[in-house]
């Protein structure tokens, strides 16, 4: 039904006064729109917001200090008066542990994925954008980095150089380089061929331009989606790297560290010694959840 | 065929360069120079010098490297700082270790995510497939080394069904077919396939459901072949597109091994490699890398060639 003015009195005419067409909505409307009637990702996106928010604001949650230790109140079980979650091998408050932990472990899992996300997907879409020898020189190079297993290449470079935590970030950030890179090589490759490239260079348009109006908007959706579904990864893999002893130091709470800290318990107080694993689970799946939904609502092809 | 096979190999000759200087990178990215990690900081100066000279740690680093790859690629990967036995020994015996415990997981997992993802591509009910999908999901979210203590404190502590670590007993250090020792295997292999079993299975039930709305589907139910045997088709069809993910996830699933080796006390090359590191044995930790990255490259051009043989679609070569 086409959409009708008010009628307009002009020397006795009436004249219809169009009305200018709704705006159609743009992607970006509706890839939220999509993602408001999606239950699971909302879901997901709360308890991320709550983990995030809970281990940010830890220190003003009037929360039972988390370096403290006792040499009496070791191995507490769950349900504990003062220590609903019991405390650890050295006396701690678990609660207090677990929410200050998800600070480091946070931080360890997304900030690699994010410096990861901003030199790969450089060198991705420069490889792909440019072409030619530029683009055998990077992926070349990036071949080299697939040649390893990811988490073995972790590993290796971090015990190397050393545990600690900026070694850690310093050696994920390197492992996942190259897979966005590739990921976004190849969608900018894809872009690359449209036709509306070759309209905006026979137009005249420079490199610099085509990049920043055609191959960005196109191409950037895809590249964040696939980083999302790497920061599950993340998470696990710096958990795995405390766990090992190669990133976080103690006494520092970090999920990873404390899982092969309470190793010692599983004998006394074995449910005590899986809590740290279980903040790591929820957290991956709810950022696995929420990057299915984001594919889904963007509409990217896996 | 063999053609194809052969120029990729000649293709990996510039990866496996690049290889080599990043594992002989390794020993130079240790803070400190190589040498502190075998001497005591109060050595005297004329002793570090000598032993530098002895290992050529005073040459120019490209003199070391092509030393270094020189005396690598004949099978020599130094000596063990911490046992004082050959590198090649110590990996050999522990790669050994791991691949048995990788072959276990593989096999266990593939089969499982073949029979889930085909099973979920299938099924009528959405209950079926809701119930595929949340596996494939706690597959690739649950922390494996996480899972391992908790497989742990059920099955060893609490029930006491199973050995909780070792490869078996009494400190056996070597891998026999009996009971004991394959008693030793399952917990670590059920840890150790949960990650492959997730990302397969993921695979499996797409491209099987996409192979299914394909027209060739169609014709042959419309020609009345039986149900099994379009079976076979839509598998056939399917296989090259997991095929390749489930070589990725094997080779993933020997660096993978690395927390469960340690979480189980497996001696394998995880397990190797994680005491040198604590050790700082540099030796050790660039051998077992270099091995294990070789397998690793190995393993994909197998993969590789095995799907231009399975799907006659893609030419190469």
């Amino acid at each position: 039904m086409a959409v009708q003015g008010p009628t307009l009195d002009i020397g006795g005419a009436v004249l219809m006064k169009p009305r200018p067409s709704p705006a159609s909505r743009g992607y970006w409307q509706s890839v939220g729109r999509r993602l408001r009637r999606d239950p699971v990702t909302l879901i997901c996106a709360g308890l991320l917001v709550l983990i995030v928010l809970a281990s940010i604001a830890a220190p003003w949650l009037g929360l039972a200090d988390p370096y403290k230790t006792s040499m009496v109140r070791r191995l507490y079980p769950l349900g504990s008066p003062n220590h609903w979650l019991g405390t650890d091998e050295l006396g701690r408050d678990m609660f207090a542990r677990l929410i200050y932990g998800g600070r480091l472990s946070l931080f360890m899992g997304v900030t690699p994925v994010v410096c990861a996300l901003l030199i790969g997907g450089l060198l991705g879409i420069t490889a792909g954008f440019v072409g030619g020898r530029v683009n055998m020189a990077i992926m070349r190079v990036m071949d080299v980095f697939y040649a390893f297993p990811s988490v073995l290449l972790a590993i290796s470079l971090s015990g190397a150089m050393g545990a600690g935590t900026e070694n850690t970030l310093l050696s994920l950030t390197l492992v996942f380089i190259p897979p966005i890179c590739r990921v976004s090589e190849s969608v900018t490759t894809q872009v690359r061929g449209f036709d509306f490239v070759d309209a905006a260079k026979a137009s005249g348009a420079s490199a610099l331009t085509i990049v920043r109006v055609h191959v960005l908007g196109n191409v950037l959706g895809p590249i964040l989606v696939y980083a999302t579904s790497l920061i599950s990864v993340a998470i696990i893999l710096a958990a795995g790297l405390s766990f090992l002893g190669l990133g976080v130091k103690p006494p520092e709470p970090e999920w990873g560290l404390m899982l092969n800290t309470l190793r010692q318990a599983i004998y006394v107080n074995p449910v005590l010694a899986a809590l740290p694993g279980v903040m790591i689970f929820i957290t991956s799946i709810c950022f696995n959840l929420m990057s299915d939904g984001l594919r889904a609502a963007m509409d990217v092809k896996a | 065929m063999l053609l194809y096979a052969l120029r990729r190999l000649i293709y990996l000759v510039p990866v496996a360069f690049g290889v080599s200087l990043l594992v002989f990178a390794l020993v130079h990215l240790a803070p400190g120079d190589p040498i502190s990690a075998i001497v005591p900081p109060d050595a005297p100066k004329e002793v570090v010098d000598k032993l530098k000279e002895y290992y050529g740690f005073d040459q120019p680093l490209p003199v070391q490297y092509l030393r270094w790859l020189g005396v690598t690629l004949t099978g020599d990967f130094g000596t063990s700082i911490g046992t004082g036995r050959p590198v090649a020994t110590e990996v050999a015996s522990a790669f050994g270790n791991t691949l048995i415990l990788a072959i276990a997981a593989t096999v266990l997992a593939f089969t499982l995510a073949v029979i889930l993802g085909t099973a979920a591509a299938y099924a009528k009910s959405r209950i079926v497939d809701r119930l595929v999908t949340l596996i494939s999901l706690v597959g690739v979210s649950v922390p494996h080394f996480w899972l391992a203590i908790v497989l742990v404190i059920v099955f060893a502590v609490e029930l006491g069904a199973l050995p909780p670590m070792g490869i078996g007993p009494e400190n056996s250090t070597g891998w026999r077919l009996d009971g004991a020792h394959l008693a030793h295997m399952v917990l670590p292999t059920i840890a150790l396939s949960v990650i492959p079993l997730g990302v397969v299975t993921r695979t499996v039930r797409s491209t099987v459901k996409e192979t299914l709305s394909m027209e060739f589907v169609t014709a042959l139910q419309a020609k009345g072949m039986r149900d099994r045997q379009i079976l076979f088709h839509v598998l056939k069809n399917a296989a090259p597109t997991c095929l390749a993910v489930m070589g990725l996830q094997a080779g993933n699933l020997i660096g993978g091994s690395i927390l469960i080796e340690t979480v189980f006390a497996w001696p394998g090359t995880g397990f190797l490699l994680n005491s040198a590191i604590f050790r700082r044995d540099l030796p050790i930790l660039q051998g077992t890398t270099l091995v294990l990255a070789g397998f690793f490259m190995l393993l994909n051009l197998t993969v590789d060639v095995i799907q231009t043989m399975v799907d006659p679609r893609i030419k190469r070569g």
